[in-house]
C-alpha cells in the first residue's frame, strides 16, 4: 500500500467505520424488534405452543430438521409442515403427528431413522401446536414451494 | 533447544495439545453423520444423527476456542514483551475448561438430549437445543467464567507491557467473542425474536469478531516468519478487519430475509454480504505479498504454507462460497439446502481451523522444545497433511455444492406439486453424499497424518524439553 495512506488513517477507518455500522445495526434491528408483531404471529403463542417450543429444544429436534430454513439438513423442513401434512388444519394436524410420533423408529432398512421420543400424547399435541404457529409466522414467503 | 521468549508461553501447550485431541474426535463423528446420510440406519440407535451432529458441531467450536485462547496465551506476552500476568490462572483454566466440555460432550454420548437437558435443570433457565447452542445452561455458565478469567488474565498482561496494534485486536475480538456468547443466554418463547438473537452469536462470531482474531493471529505469525516491518503489516490488519467489520456487521441481515423481519433486510443483507469477499482478498493480497517481500529466510516453511493456505482457503470458502447464496433472490432457492452445508464446511476449515493450525505449527516447535522450526523431516509428513486435508475439504466442498444444486433444481425450483418431496430428493442426492464421504476419509487420512508430523521429532522433544 502507497505511503500516503497511513497506519493510523487505516486505524482510523476501523474505528470509525465499525462503530458507525455497528449503531447502524442497532437502530435496524431495534426497528425490525419494533415491528415483528405484525408478522412474527404472537398472539398464536399460547401455552401448549410454549410447552411444544421447549420439547422441541429438549428433544433436539433442530439436530436433524431444519426449522425456517435453520437447522441440519438430514430431516425435512418443518415450518411448513402444518400446510404440509396437516392441510393447514389444526385437528388433522394433531392427528397426523400422534400417528407419526407413535410410528418411530420406522425401521425401513437403509433409511433414515427418526428415534421413538416417548412423548405423551398431551407432548405430541404440545408439539403440534409449536409447529401450527410457526407455520403462521410470515417470513417473507419462504419457503419456495410446499416441500419446504 | 529453548527458543521461547518468555516462560509463561509455555501454558499454550495443552491448550494446543488438546484442541487436536479434539479436532480428531470431530473428525471421526463427522465421518458418522457423512455415512449416514447415506445408510440411514447406521448406528441409528446408539449414535442418533442429531446426537452426532452435535458433537461434531460442539467439537469443532470448542477446539477453536482451545486453538484461539491457546494462541492469545502465546502471543500476548510475547506481543507485550512480559510474562503472562498469571501462568497458573491458565493451567487451572484450561483443566475447567477441558473437563466441562469432556463432560458435556459425554452427556451428549451416554444420555438421551432430553435426560441431559433434564439432570441440568434446563427447566429454570432453558438455553438448549438450539444449533450451535446445545450445551447445558450450565456448561454455558462454565464457558463464561473461563472467559472472564481468561480476559483478565490477557488483559492484565497487555496492561503491565507492550501495547501492540495486535495486541489490541486479538483481546478486542476476544471480548467481542464473550460478549456476543451472552445472547446465547437470551431464548424467548417467541420463535422469530429467539432467532433474531441467535444470529447475534452465531454470525457475529464468526463474520465479526473471530476474524478480528484471525487477523490477529495471522499479522503475529506473518511478522514472525517474512520479518517485515511490523508498520506494514499492523496497517494491512487494520484495512482488513475494518472491511470485516463494515461488511460484516450489516451482513448479518442475509440472515434476516426469511425471518418475520422488514424488507429491507433483503437489500442491505445483500449488498452488505456481497462486499463480504472483500476482506478475504485483502488478506491473500497480504500473505502473499508480505511472503514475498520476505527479509528473512524462517526455517519454518510449514507455517508459512499454513499462513497461506488460510488467506486463500478463507477466501474461497467464506468469500466465494458464501457470496454464491447470499443474494436474497438466489437465497430464497437455496437457503437451508446443501449449499449452505458446503458453504459452512469450507469456511470454517479455510479460515478457522487453518488459523489455528496455522499457529500451531509455528508454535509447536518451539513449546516442545525442538527448536526454532521440527525437523526438514518432520515439516515435509505436515505440510502432506496439510494437502490431504486441504485437498479433501475442497472436494467435499465441491460434492455438496452439486448435491445442493441438484437439491434446489428438484425441490426447490418446481411449483408445489411437482417438486419432489424432501426425503425422495434425498434419495437422489446419494452420489454425491457417497463422494463426500471418501473425501471425508481423504481427510481423516491428512489429519491422522499431519498428527504424525508431530511424532517425527518426538526424541528431541523428549530430550531438550
Amino acid at each position: 500500500m502507497s505511503e500516503t495512506f497511513t497506519k493510523s488513517m487505516a486505524r482510523n477507518i476501523y474505528y470509525g467505520g465499525s462503530v458507525f455500522f455497528f449503531l447502524v445495526f442497532i437502530g435496524l434491528t431495534m426497528h425490525t424488534t419494533k415491528v415483528m408483531p405484525e408478522t412474527d404471529n404472537r398472539e398464536a403463542l399460547n401455552e401448549s405452543a410454549a410447552r411444544g417450543k421447549h420439547l422441541w429444544e429438549d428433544n433436539n429436534c433442530i439436530g436433524c430438521h431444519s426449522l425456517i430454513g435453520e437447522g441440519a439438513y438430514f430431516a425435512p423442513e418443518l415450518a411448513n409442515v402444518f400446510q404440509r401434512r396437516g392441510g393447514s388444519n389444526s385437528e388433522a394436524f394433531k392427528a397426523y403427528m400422534q400417528g407419526w410420533m407413535a410410528a418411530q423408529p420406522l425401521n425401513i432398512p437403509g433409511r433414515r431413522q427418526m428415534p421413538q421420543f416417548n412423548l405423551t400424547e398431551q407432548e405430541v399435541n404440545d408439539l403440534a401446536e409449536f409447529l401450527e404457529y410457526t407455520a403462521g409466522i410470515k417470513v417473507n414467503n419462504w419457503p419456495p414451494n410446499i416441500e419446504g | 533447544m529453548h527458543t521461547l521468549k518468555f516462560q509463561s508461553q509455555s501454558v499454550a501447550k495443552p491448550y494446543f495439545a488438546f484442541a487436536l485431541v479434539l479436532f480428531l474426535g470431530q473428525i471421526l463423528f463427522g465421518l458418522v453423520m457423512g455415512l449416514q446420510y447415506v445408510v440411514g440406519d447406521f448406528l441409528g440407535g446408539a449414535i442418533p444423527f442429531n446426537v452426532a451432529r452435535m458433537v461434531h458441531t460442539n467439537l469443532l467450536i470448542v477446539w477453536l476456542l482451545f486453538g484461539f485462547m491457546g494462541a492469545a496465551y502465546y502471543l500476548i506476552p510475547e506481543e507485550a514483551e512480559t510474562e503472562l500476568y498469571s501462568p497458573k490462572l491458565a493451567i487451572a483454566l484450561f483443566w475447567i475448561f477441558a473437563a466441562a466440555g469432556v463432560a458435556t460432550i459425554l452427556g451428549y454420548l451416554l444420555v438421551p438430549y432430553s435426560t441431559l437437558a433434564q439432570i441440568t435443570m434446563n427447566d429454570l433457565w432453558p438455553t438448549m437445543g438450539r444449533e450451535f447452542l446445545e450445551m447445558p445452561t450450565l456448561t454455558k455458565i462454565g464457558v463464561v467464567v473461563v472467559a472472564l478469567g481468561f480476559l483478565f488474565n490477557i488483559g492484565m498482561t497487555i496492561l503491565k507491557g507492550r501495547k501492540t496494534v495486535i495486541n489490541l485486536v486479538m483481546i478486542t475480538g476476544l471480548i467481542g467473542l464473550a460478549v456476543f456468547f451472552l445472547f446465547a443466554f437470551y431464548n424467548p418463547i417467541n420463535l422469530a425474536m429467539d432467532k433474531l438473537y441467535w444470529w447475534f452469536v452465531v454470525h457475529l462470531w464468526v463474520e465479526g469478531v473471530w476474524e478480528l482474531i484471525m487477523g490477529a493471529m495471522l499479522a503475529f505469525v506473518l511478522i514472525k516468519v517474512t520479518g517485515v516491518d511490523r508498520e506494514v503489516i499492523e496497517k494491512w490488519l487494520y484495512v482488513i478487519i475494518a472491511m470485516a467489520l463494515i461488511t460484516g456487521i450489516l451482513g448479518t441481515g442475509h440472515h434476516f430475509y426469511w425471518l418475520s423481519t422488514p424488507e429491507y433486510w433483503q437489500w442491505i443483507g445483500s449488498i452488505f454480504s456481497a462486499l463480504e469477499p472483500l476482506p478475504f482478498f485483502a488478506m491473500v493480497l497480504y500473505a502473499f505479498n508480505m511472503v514475498n517481500r520476505r527479509r528473512i529466510e524462517h526455517p519454518n516453511k510449514a507455517a508459512t504454507l499454513w499462513a497461506l493456505g488460510t488467506a486463500v482457503m478463507a477466501f474461497l470458502g467464506a468469500g466465494v462460497w458464501g457470496f454464491l447464496h447470499t443474494l436474497a433472490p438466489v437465497n430464497f432457492y437455496t437457503h437451508g439446502t446443501q449449499i449452505t452445508a458446503a458453504h459452512g464446511h469450507m469456511a470454517f476449515y479455510g479460515a478457522y481451523v487453518m488459523i489455528c493450525l496455522t499457529i500451531i505449527s509455528y508454535a509447536m516447535p518451539k513449546l516442545r522444545g525442538v527448536g526454532e522450526a521440527s525437523s526438514n523431516k518432520a515439516q515435509v509428513v505436515e505440510m502432506w497433511g496439510f494437502w490431504l486435508m486441504t485437498i479433501s475439504m475442497v472436494f467435499i466442498t465441491l460434492f455438496l455444492t452439486g448435491a445442493g444444486i441438484l437439491q434446489v433444481w428438484l425441490q426447490r425450483m418446481p411449483e408445489s406439486g411437482e417438486a419432489l418431496g424432501f426425503m425422495a430428493t434425498q434419495d437422489k442426492l446419494a452420489l454425491f453424499y457417497w463422494m463426500r464421504e471418501v473425501a471425508g476419509v481423504g481427510f481423516l487420512i491428512g489429519l491422522i497424518v499431519y498428527l504424525a508430523n508431530f511424532l517425527v521429532d518426538s526424541k528431541q522433544a523428549g530430550n531438550k524439553a
